[in-house]
């Protein structure tokens, strides 16, 4: 049984149909990465995957359960992390702070404490500014927090929204290199990415998607080298 | 009368304003609306206690924590009925008229339910007053309850916010709702608890304000609720700070315009100081300039 499974799902922004039947799934363990041009109905994939938008049709089964209906600010706890697109740290607050947010439905202190220190092992920059309002640091740390966020609710998957938009080549690099370790410790991993190339170079599997549509799917290392996909995505 | 005896009074008279404009500023920092109706919640506290008091005989204590309780249940209901369907309204005017609406339906059941003759508030803070240099200046007991009062709240709601995991969530909520649900944060259940400490605080502002002029009427609640309004804007909306210092500030300014140039342009004076303060300073005096970095 896949960990992830979209059914046909259909989202609308009032008239506009911006999810027209997509249907995808995800195992346990893989790193899966959603491609396509802007405004292809990807970040609206995964905000209806989190719950922050409602579905008109289809469904969202996580682990067996189907969680089309269920809140966001519920969605955490049954173990999915979204890093949002933007980064969308809470800019008033300490690094520090932030990281406890992340940590918001979870109860058990020592536990926090450990996964604290994964964050700050696998970040050592957060860990050097832990005591800074999250709105003064870089783009890229700033980046680096919102995956530390999401890690912090120990998640089995995470899905993140364009990562590496506005990062620096090497903040880029770092960046990829992390989602690399996070899938290799054992989180499933759905990534969205207008960086087509590095997002395929670390994929498992692709869905490319066009207006509302999935119009391709295949081996991430096969997309790479796929005609069409290079002509469109790759810009070679 | 001394100038330090109307610095007491104003710094009194403002500790209620900042009480008031707590609950103002927390509202506009979480849900980012202006609650017009919050004055007239003051209103509703006064008049329960009032009642408790004359017709049931509830001790004090009793009777001002029945009205916390009273006002805490109004301000979650007034949120869910009122204002939380108009939340994703195309216009924030929207929410703003409605507000204005419940400010009057409140005023017109008190109305209906009170009459519109001033009642004589009873004396809740049965406490003796302090006398200082051969009686020159006399503080009462419900000036002193009045500014500790103010100073408690203010520091256990800065220690609330900041401190505290429930606190954290209310910022998440203020800077970025979408962002704090994906941590797990109920947006509904925090505005809620917004509106109930709030209301609960305006039950407490209601209680100290009749007790310093002791005449409650369906309108007890309306101009104190606009200065405070006045004064959480002058401190900079949203901070918490910024509310104690603006309705302490805009106490002793009111006052100090009474005593000295004229009570009849006390509150004309009252909001130029806000005029001018907007001029210079939009964002208030502890208002936020955020700049942030891309």
């Amino acid at each position: 049984m896949a960990m992830l499974e979209v059914n046909d799902l259909h989202v609308y922004y009032g008239v506009i149909h911006a999810l027209r039947g997509i249907s995808f799934k995800v195992d346990r363990g893989e790193v899966i990465a959603l491609i396509g041009a802007n405004g292809a109905g990807k970040t609206t994939t995964l905000q209806t995957i989190t719950g922050l938008l409602p579905a008109k049709q289809g469904s969202v089964i996580f682990e067996g359960k189907d969680i089309t209906k269920i809140p966001a600010h519920k969605i955490v706890k049954m173990g999915i992390a979204h890093v949002p697109e933007g980064r969308r740290v809470f800019s008033q607050l300490s690094v520090y702070d932030n990281l406890k947010l992340g940590a918001f439905t979870r109860n058990d202190k020592t536990e926090i404490e450990e996964s604290l220190n994964m964050v700050y092992q696998r970040f050592p920059r957060l860990m050097e500014r832990k005591d800074q309002r999250a709105g003064t640091l870089s783009g890229g740390e700033q980046q680096m927090l919102a995956m530390g966020r999401a890690l912090m609710s120990k998640p089995r998957l995470i899905v993140m929204d364009e990562p590496s938009m506005g990062l620096s080549p090497i903040f880029v690099n770092e960046i990829f290199d992390i989602i690399k370790v996070v899938s290799e410790s054992g989180t499933t991993v759905l990534l969205v990415e207008q960086n087509a190339n590095k997002a395929l170079s670390i994929a498992d599997r692709a869905y490319v998607m066009e207006t509302g549509e999935i119009t391709m799917e295949g081996a991430a290392e096969d997309l790479l080298h796929d005609e069409a996909v290079q002509k469109a995505y790759l810009g070679e | 009368m001394s100038f330090l005896t109307y610095l007491k009074d104003g710094i009194s008279l403002g500790s209620v304003y900042a009480i008031i404009a707590l609950g103002y500023t927390m509202v506009y920092g979480i849900a980012k609306m202006l609650n017009f109706a919050h004055g007239d919640v003051i209103m509703v506290g006064a008049y329960v206690v009032l009642m408790l008091l004359t017709k049931a005989g509830v001790p004090g204590i009793l009777a001002v924590l029945i009205a916390m309780a009273v006002c805490t249940v109004l301000g979650i209901t007034i949120e869910k009925v009122a204002y939380r369907p108009l939340r994703k309204a195309s216009s924030p005017l929207a929410v703003l008229i409605t507000a204005i609406g419940v400010s009057y339906l409140l005023q017109n059941i008190a109305l209906l339910l009170f009459g519109a003759d001033g009642k004589t508030f009873v004396d809740v803070i049965k406490l003796p007053s302090l006398s200082f240099g051969d009686g020159a200046l006399i503080i009462s007991g419900t000036t002193i309850v009045t500014i500790l009062a103010c100073i408690i709240i203010m520091v256990c709601l800065t220690l609330f916010v900041n401190k505290t995991r429930q606190g954290h969530a209310m910022q998440a909520v203020s800077e970025d709702k979408d962002a704090a649900q994906l941590m797990g944060v109920n947006v509904n259940g925090t505005i809620s608890l917004t509106f109930a400490i709030g209301s609960a605080l305006a039950a407490i502002a209601g209680v100290l304000l009749c007790s310093a002029y002791p005449i409650v009427t369906p309108y007890t609640g309306a101009m104190p609720g606009i200065k405070a309004f006045v004064a959480a804007v002058f401190g900079g909306i949203g901070s918490i700070p910024g509310a104690m210092i603006g309705g302490i500030l805009l106490g002793v300014i009111e006052i100090l315009s009474k005593a000295y140039i004229s009570s009849q342009v006390a509150d004309a004076i009252v909001f130029g100081v806000l005029i001018v303060v907007l001029l210079v300073k939009p964002t208030g005096l502890f208002g936020r300039n955020i700049q942030e970095k891309v």
